[in-house]
């Protein structure tokens, strides 16, 4: 539709109308001598056709050039590694054509003695803890910063400051930190006379799980907290106020007031930290890589290995079980969230 | 104020600068050992140099390939991001606007993403069928496909809050889609928009992986993998080390900084309704 159709209003589509118009009005035309009530009825039935036509105004080729992108090395690839895991592809035999294998590559990663299956516990292990003890502490530290407390812009700018890090930095800092004679970690407790508590925070085996869940709620927690002070900033505040009239005291409040209100913000941050906990790597890479031992390996520091090693169809068989359960695990957020309307 | 309130207000603080300190003294340690000898630095102490080595810089500058990797660095971030988040904003605001049956399906297709692992392995033979294996390109492309789902959702939901009427005028007064969309709806779209900006231009400069699987040549190394294969070769120079991870990082901060006020408000754009 152009400016020019508009302007160039045919004379002959006025008369009509007023004609028209001017019937149904059983001959009182004086009211229809004012053009612009015509103008109106006629840029209105335009919008109308407009609006109908969404097909035009919002074109589908819009969505093409990211549909493609995402398609090619996003979605083709994971679904090219479903077939590739059925065969023997490895650095061998890539040049020699592949052979179909069955389900081989799945049952030796199931009885392999480099134990995939723990790196596979690992990683459920890691998605629950990590988000346990990142998304609580966020919370009420986001109920704390959206209190009166001065100087609340400077404390929200410090702790988001660790997730904007690269990973690789945070895996250096925190593993020259954790160093047992140097480190300042050990330093500190030896300095404040907890030196009994000085520890061989990545090499012992019963600490270094513990160790990566700090380093990572170090990095992680202010992300989780500014999400929830945005949503914190949504809630109005007489909805405190009636409820303080009610008698509530602050868990009356957290949980008649501050949690109903937070569903959206509480579901985005599970969301988010699921799908981040099932795809860890980074941070367990540099930190640790899988170590002592195999006591830190997860699904995706296997695939990598597997990969580095050229067995590229285990490594994709193991790939594909991350796929399988992240796919299961989104459907039905995906599933949930649709229903409740919080993604439309 | 009541001998409880400040009671209260001392025991907040008192955690708040608590946690303060748990996030700075780390990075004050990187900062201050940056500028210290070797054996200086071996020590991790939090005191003030002896002397201020400010060479440390320049030598890391010149021994670890930064210059290089941070043209890299640059050139993924700017690129996959520039690209990424306008082609991902064109898609969710027709997806968001026009919601008949295939472009709801189209949605839901797009941010199952966020929950998929990429898959490098197979990733790497899809870059030899395209002869994209050790280009810039293909690197960009990739990044560009892993910031589809997380920006199409992101930016989507907050679409709605864009008024209709603003695309009616526009198509009245003769836009075609594309001029609608950039002068009208994209600059109302500014708050998602820019967060999105930030966030995947530093979700980009620190990612580690997909340089990992898919860049054999250091030339094509980015400023995180120039960083760590120093830091494999230089264990026992903390200095440089430091220095090295200060250059690193100084990029990121200042995106930060700048984009800090969007980052805070519209983190997750609509998606907060509750």
């Amino acid at each position: 539709m152009s400016p020019e159709g508009f302007a160039g209003l045919p004379q002959a589509a006025l008369f009509i109308e007023t004609k028209h118009l001017s019937d149904r009005s059983g001959g009182r035309i004086t009211w229809l001598a004012d053009p612009n009530i015509l103008y109106k009825t006629y840029s209105d039935y335009k919008i109308e056709e407009a609006t109908m036509n969404k097909n035009k105004i919002y074109p589908r080729w819009f969505v093409i050039l990211p549909l493609i992108i995402y398609l090619v090395f996003f979605l083709f690839p994971s679904a090219l590694g479903v077939f590739y895991s059925f065969t023997d592809w490895s650095r061998m035999t890539s040049k020699n054509g592949l052979h179909f294998v069955g389900l081989q590559n799945y049952i030796d990663l199931f009885t392999s003695n480099k134990n995939y299956m723990a790196g596979f516990w690992n990683t459920i292990k890691f998605t629950l803890i990590s988000n346990i003890v990142k998304i609580i502490p966020a919370f009420f530290l986001a109920i704390l910063l959206n209190s009166r407390l001065k100087g609340k812009k400077f404390y929200r700018t410090v702790f988001y400051l660790p997730s904007i890090l690269p990973f690789v930095i945070i895996g250096i800092v925190f593993s020259s930190i954790f160093s047992y004679n140097t480190g300042l970690m050990n330093k500190t407790l030896s300095a404040i006379g907890l030196g009994f508590l000085k520890q061989r925070w990545l090499s012992d085996p019963n600490m270094v799980w513990k160790s990566i869940f700090s380093v990572d709620a170090w990095r992680g927690i202010g992300y989780i907290m500014t999400i929830f002070l945005a949503g914190l900033n949504t809630i109005d505040d007489s909805l405190y106020e009636a409820a303080e009239i009610d008698g509530a005291g602050f868990w009356k409040k957290l949980q008649y007031v501050t949690l109903p209100m937070m569903r959206g913000p509480i579901m985005i941050n599970l969301v988010f930290g699921i799908t981040y906990g099932l795809k860890v790597f980074d941070i367990i890479y540099v930190l640790t890589n899988g170590g002592p031992g195999h006591k830190t390996e997860v699904i995706t520091t296997y695939v990598f290995q597997l990969y580095g090693t050229g067995q590229y169809g285990l490594s994709t068989a193991l790939n594909t079980i991350l796929l399988a359960i992240t796919a299961v695990i989104g459907v039905i957020i995906v599933k949930v969230m649709s229903r409740k309307g919080e993604l439309a | 104020m009541t001998k409880k309130r400040i009671f209260q207000n001392i025991i907040k603080q008192v955690v708040c600068i608590f946690l303060s300190l748990l996030v700075l003294v780390p990075l004050y340690m990187v900062v201050i050992n940056s500028f210290k000898t070797k054996a200086e630095a071996a020590r991790m102490n939090l005191s003030f140099p002896t002397t201020w080595v400010f060479s440390n810089y320049v030598d890391v500058i010149k021994k670890a390939g930064l210059l290089t990797g941070f043209v890299n660095s640059m050139i993924y971030a700017t690129v996959a991001t520039l690209v990424g988040v306008t082609i991902s904003a064109m898609a969710a605001f027709v997806l968001s606007r026009n919601r008949i049956k295939v472009n709801r399906k189209l949605y839901y297709f797009f941010i199952i993403g966020l929950f998929f692992p990429v898959n490098y392995v197979t990733l790497v033979r899809v870059f030899q069928w395209l002869h994209l294996t050790n280009t810039r390109l293909g690197i960009i492309l990739v990044f560009i496909s892993s910031m589809i789902p997380f920006c199409v959702f992101t930016i989507y939901s907050f679409v709605e809050s864009v008024p209709r009427e603003v695309d009616e005028a526009a198509v009245i007064d003769g836009a075609s889609p594309l001029q609608m969309f950039f002068r009208v709806d994209f600059p109302m779209m500014k708050p998602t928009v820019v967060t999105c900006f930030i966030l995947q231009f530093m979700g980009v400069w620190n990612d580690f992986l997909t340089p990992l699987y898919l860049s054999s040549k250091s030339k094509l190394f980015p400023m995180t993998m120039a960083v760590y294969q120093f830091f494999g070769k230089n264990q026992q120079y903390w200095n440089y080390v430091f220095a090295d991870i200060v250059l690193t990082i100084i990029p990121v901060i200042i995106v930060y900084f700048i984009g800090q006020r969007y980052l805070i408000e519209g983190t997750v754009g609509g998606s907060v309704k509750g």
